[in-house]
């Protein structure tokens, strides 16, 4: 079990304050969706918790140990899937364990458990078929899941995920929508899954929070009590309320109000 | 192919019709005739070799210091701030400039023309192996660093790996820049080598022999190339161009 505390945290580029007075808790087996209209900083807040950004002020702690770069506690899901095009499926997804911090222990145990994750990561995601391809030879859907598979196998405390669904169709991206609730159910890593698709969010978190841009702050925080997800769900009234609610709570942070003001006054001069 | 079927017949056209004095433009046939007399009489193939080797010696020379000093000032800011304004300067010196210096410095031995084509191509290496490196896609070093990579393995593990396609391509067109200081070096100090045989066929105006030793030197650097470019796709069947 852990937990991340965001406690007070605010970032400046510059003179541009992208943060303000962020807090927020984290812990194992949550899945915590960030929503808001471009420019809010939810992307920024993601790579600051993941250590590839710099934070101004505030507190950043996983159970009470300040976080001061990246780590393999927090392993990162970016929207161009970043694979390692030289390496097979295979190769990517056993990237972590070519890596010192990982490769200390070569028991033969430890190396066994390793091949068993990859195996089973492997399954999970359906990669079995192209676990020799090279991720050039692949969809972009497959090459999420490889890059998921890749994150995971890093056995990450809290899996931080980056629009990750951003680029993919459609349908592809409600077959990953199920995946990735299939992967929460079996891994315990907690995941932080920024978005701007709000019924995604809806869909795949217990919790959605709105962060509101100029300096981006959190604007509301919305628990989701549904009941376990299917497709189905995201025609029933209960989906739609917050899927309404929040998308209402997103227009009038991000700005369209003066938007709409400033296009009448064109038109009507 | 075509391209050199119309400019052979271009070529033939142009001296047979008797417009040039042969002395100026001598024609195919004559130039393969005298490529076949240097071949098989004189030694051709002697000079061909030892041009070979020059360009090869200084090129590899050039290529074991500039892979791992680009590959640091790609990767670290701090290393790309030291020396940076130090390549960018050297890049622009003509390495054609240093050739008094060389002869001062190294004589007229094979360490001349070596030195010269190591002058010529290893500050342009070097910067151009630290783009090809900072060409990497932020994403794949971001990804390493939240599994747990150290600054060591970024480098050794992802920015060497996802830069290799590249610095392949930037050590066969530097390999292209050698040939030009290897007949530099060739024309001013020594005494074998394809290009003190067109210095020396200037010299008693065969100019036949002059087009045979460019050709060669064409036909070396075209084989090179394509080979080159054939061994890139088969080494690095994942970087689409």
């Amino acid at each position: 079990m852990s937990t991340l505390l965001v406690s007070h945290l605010a970032k400046r580029f510059d003179s541009f304050e992208a943060l303000r007075d962020i807090n927020l808790t984290l812990q194992t087996g949550e899945f915590v969706a960030l929503v808001g209209a471009s420019g809010c900083g939810k992307s920024t807040l993601l790579r600051i918790i993941g250590g590839l950004e710099t934070r101004t002020s505030g507190g950043l702690e996983i159970d009470g140990t300040p976080i001061t770069g990246p780590g393999r506690d927090r392993a990162m899901v970016f929207q161009d899937y970043s694979l390692y095009p030289w390496l097979s499926v295979m190769e990517n997804v056993r990237f972590c364990r070519t890596l010192k911090s990982f490769a200390k222990d070569q028991s033969q145990a430890a190396v066994g458990a390793a091949i068993r994750r990859a195996n089973l990561l492997i399954d999970l995601m359906g990669l079995a078929r192209v676990r020799d391809a090279r991720p050039d030879q692949l969809s972009g859907g497959m090459r999420q899941r490889v890059a998921i598979a890749r994150a995971l196998m890093a056995q990450p405390e809290f899996l931080l995920m980056d629009e990750p669904f951003g680029a993919l169709d459609t349908q592809t991206r409600e077959v990953m929508h199920d995946l990735i609730l299939h992967v929460k159910d079996i891994e315990r890593s907690a995941i932080l899954f920024v978005t701007h698709d709000v019924e995604e969010a809806v869909y795949l978190a217990d919790r959605v929070v709105v962060l509101a841009p100029n300096p981006g702050h959190i604007d509301s925080v919305w628990d989701i009590p549904l009941p376990p997800r299917t497709q189905d769900l995201k025609l029933a009234p209960e989906f739609l309320h917050y899927k309404r609610e929040i998308t209402q709570r997103i227009r009038a942070t991000s700005g369209m109000v003066s938007d709409r003001a400033t296009l009448e006054a064109l038109a009507g001069g | 192919m075509a391209s050199f079927a119309l400019l052979l017949g271009a070529w033939w056209a142009v001296a047979a019709s008797g417009a040039v004095d042969p002395l100026f433009l001598p024609g195919p046939v004559a130039v393969a005739a005298q490529a076949y007399q240097w071949a098989t009489q004189d030694n051709l193939l002697a000079d061909t070799g030892i041009s070979i080797y020059r360009v090869m010696a200084g090129f590899a020379l050039s290529a074991v210091m500039a892979v791992p000093l680009g590959l640091y000032i790609g990767a670290y800011r701090p290393v790309r701030a030291f020396f940076e304004p130090l390549m960018e300067f050297s890049r622009y010196l003509p390495a054609v400039a240093f050739v008094p210096l060389v002869l001062l410095w190294a004589g007229i031995g094979e360490s001349s023309k070596i030195a010269l084509i190591w002058l010529g191509t290893f500050f342009q290496m070097v910067l151009m192996i630290s783009e090809d490196v900072s060409r990497v896609p932020l994403s794949q070093i971001e990804a390493a660093r939240t599994l747990g990579a150290t600054n060591g393995e970024v480098v050794h593990k992802v920015l060497l790996r996802s830069a290799m396609p590249s610095m392949f391509d930037t050590l066969r067109l530097t390999l292209g820049f050698a040939w030009t200081y290897l007949v530099v070096a060739e024309l001013v100090a020594a005494n074998s080598g394809l290009g003190y045989a067109i210095l020396q066929a200037q010299r008693f105006l065969q100019t036949d022999r002059i087009f045979v030793g460019i050709i060669t030197i064409g036909l070396i650097g075209l084989v090179t190339d394509q080979s080159l470019r054939f061994l890139h796709r088969r080494l690095f069947p994942w970087a689409k161009k």
